[in-house]
């Protein structure tokens, strides 16, 4: 079954498709446009996969000063990067290389904690679809990704559905991909995971515990271009969702000068 | 596991809202033991903006929490920081006016694996369960006139006690939150770690720890083994 958290008309509801877009649980048929889309789940941790697909690796290798690959590459981030559906994300000006990341999200159903890998199925509640924004212009080599990159306010997009694990067969066997403004630019399949599912539930368990409503973005293949303010990014994964975000700037968010960094010296 | 219930307060925003930023290096002698090394690879520069990590929910544990020590780690670093508790949103909030967006304070017990090298985020080492200790209590902004002058005082009993001031940060607490929400939104009850000194005592399995502060008050924590139940 596939789940949403939409608000409408005061109230946030939870909503599932229906053959003219949405249907309330309360009843009422609604268009896609007609309410406000939210991350479809109550989120708890946020964890985030880099270079979790091996053209990925490849595709960035030209700036990685470290290609050793000896464990997964994790990172958190915060609950104000949270998105819904259809919403806008800020692209700051005079930046050079804003791009999206096309990933599937992992939702945890039950507690995990030293979770061997034959097991780590059993604690996956569903999935959905997740564009993760990075801002490379921003990128240090401090705890890299460093969150001034990753942790953008409006910049983890999840949804539009929550998709039950058990409407899923595989996860590991999903087409995924990426279109600007109507062209595909970035395409790839789950398969090609470098660590998969029950490896990363495994890892990740095994220092801290997994709760329900944490969810691990298991990162992006090749393929991440700039997008601009106008643009319409379509995130989708066939059998999970289609996530649609547009990039909007900074004039509505009445910024006058970028903010600096002034205590650096 | 179960994370504890937030803490709570008599002012406005009453309650933390369990979200956690530690941030690492503000300390100019923790970037100046590095050496060269900061201008080497895979560092390549010092940072330049402040260099943030997500203490996440597992993490959270009240005063007098005890924490498991893993297996694979002989001791646990025993970072104190000040925590600056937020008051409402914080976006793009210059240092001048910081002051009006935070609610009050409180210690951190920022607990982590020790590791030397911070090229990559190093979860693994800072998102223990129990890892981030709050409290004792979180006291009004005005309760302390002056945070960037506030001593610290942590003991490991066996180990001896070490004084540490809030004071001599890259970033004092008005500019932290300037350049922190130049790039994200704080919000109400958020807290935001000042920083860890340079020379974090270390602790390990059956050791207690406090960290004193006179305007705060002393928040305590203890560490244990790993048990195999824990973790099956």
């Amino acid at each position: 079954m596939n789940t949403a958290r939409v608000a409408y008309a005061g109230a946030i509801h939870e909503a599932h498709p229906h053959a003219d877009g949405l249907q309330l649980a309360d009843g009422r048929v609604l268009r896609e446009h007609d309410v406000v889309w939210l991350p479809p789940f109550e989120v708890g941790t946020i964890v985030a996969l880099g270079l979790n697909y091996a053209d990925h690796v490849k595709e960035l290798s030209k700036e990685l000063t470290v290609t050793s690959k000896d464990e997964p590459l994790v990172f958190l981030k915060g609950p104000g990067a949270l998105l819904g559906h259809r919403g806008m994300t800020r692209r700051p000006d005079g930046v050079n290389f804003m791009h999206y990341e096309c990933e599937l999200a992992v939702v945890i159903g039950a507690t995990a904690r030293g979770v061997q890998q034959a097991d780590a199925m059993r604690h996956v509640a569903g999935y959905t679809v997740c564009n993760d924004y990075a801002i490379r212009d921003y990128l240090e080599n401090w705890y890299r990704p460093n969150l001034r990159v990753k942790n953008r306010d409006g910049g983890t997009v999840l949804g539009p559905w929550f998709v039950d694990a058990a409407d899923v067969p595989d996860p590991h066997r999903l087409s995924l991909r990426t279109i600007v403004n109507g062209k595909v630019t970035q395409s790839g399949n789950t398969s090609d995971m470098v660590n998969d599912i029950p490896a990363l539930i495994a890892y990740l368990s095994g220092f801290m515990t997994l709760q329900a409503g944490d969810v691990i973005l298991t990162g992006t293949p090749d393929g991440v271009v700039n997008v601009n303010v106008g643009d319409e990014i379509v995130t989708e994964i066939d059998g999970v969702g289609r996530l649609v975000n547009t990039i909007v700037g900074d004039d509505s968010f009445r910024i006058q000068e970028p903010p600096s960094c002034a205590s650096n010296t | 596991m179960q994370t504890p219930p937030p803490l709570s307060f008599d002012f406005a925003p009453w309650r933390l809202s369990g979200t956690v930023y530690g941030t690492l290096l503000n300390d100019p002698a923790a970037l100046a033991a590095l050496g060269d090394a900061a201008h080497a690879a895979p560092y390549k520069a010092p940072p330049y903006a402040p260099v943030l990590y997500v203490k996440p929910r597992n993490t959270l544990a009240a005063n007098g929490a005890t924490t498991a020590v893993p297996a694979s780690a002989p001791a646990l670093e025993i970072g104190a920081s000040l925590g600056i508790v937020i008051s409402r949103a914080t976006c793009r909030t210059s240092a001048r006016h910081a002051m009006a967006h935070v609610a009050g304070w409180t210690l951190v017990a920022d607990l982590s694996v020790p590791h030397n090298s911070f090229y990559r985020p190093g979860v693994r080492f800072k998102a223990l369960d129990g890892s981030c200790m709050l409290g004792p209590r979180v006291v009004p902004l005005h309760a302390i006139p002056d945070p960037d002058a506030l001593t610290l005082l942590v003991s490991v009993p066996g180990s001896g006690a070490r004084n540490f001031t809030t004071g001599g940060m890259q970033r004092r607490v008005t500019q932290l939150i300037q350049d922190v929400s130049a790039f994200m939104t704080l919000s109400a009850g958020d807290v935001l770690m000042l920083g860890v000194k340079a020379g974090s005592p270390q602790a390990t399995v059956g050791d207690s720890f406090t960290i004193e502060c006179a305007q705060i008050g002393t928040l305590q924590g203890h560490l244990i083994a790993q048990t195999l139940e824990e973790v099956a």
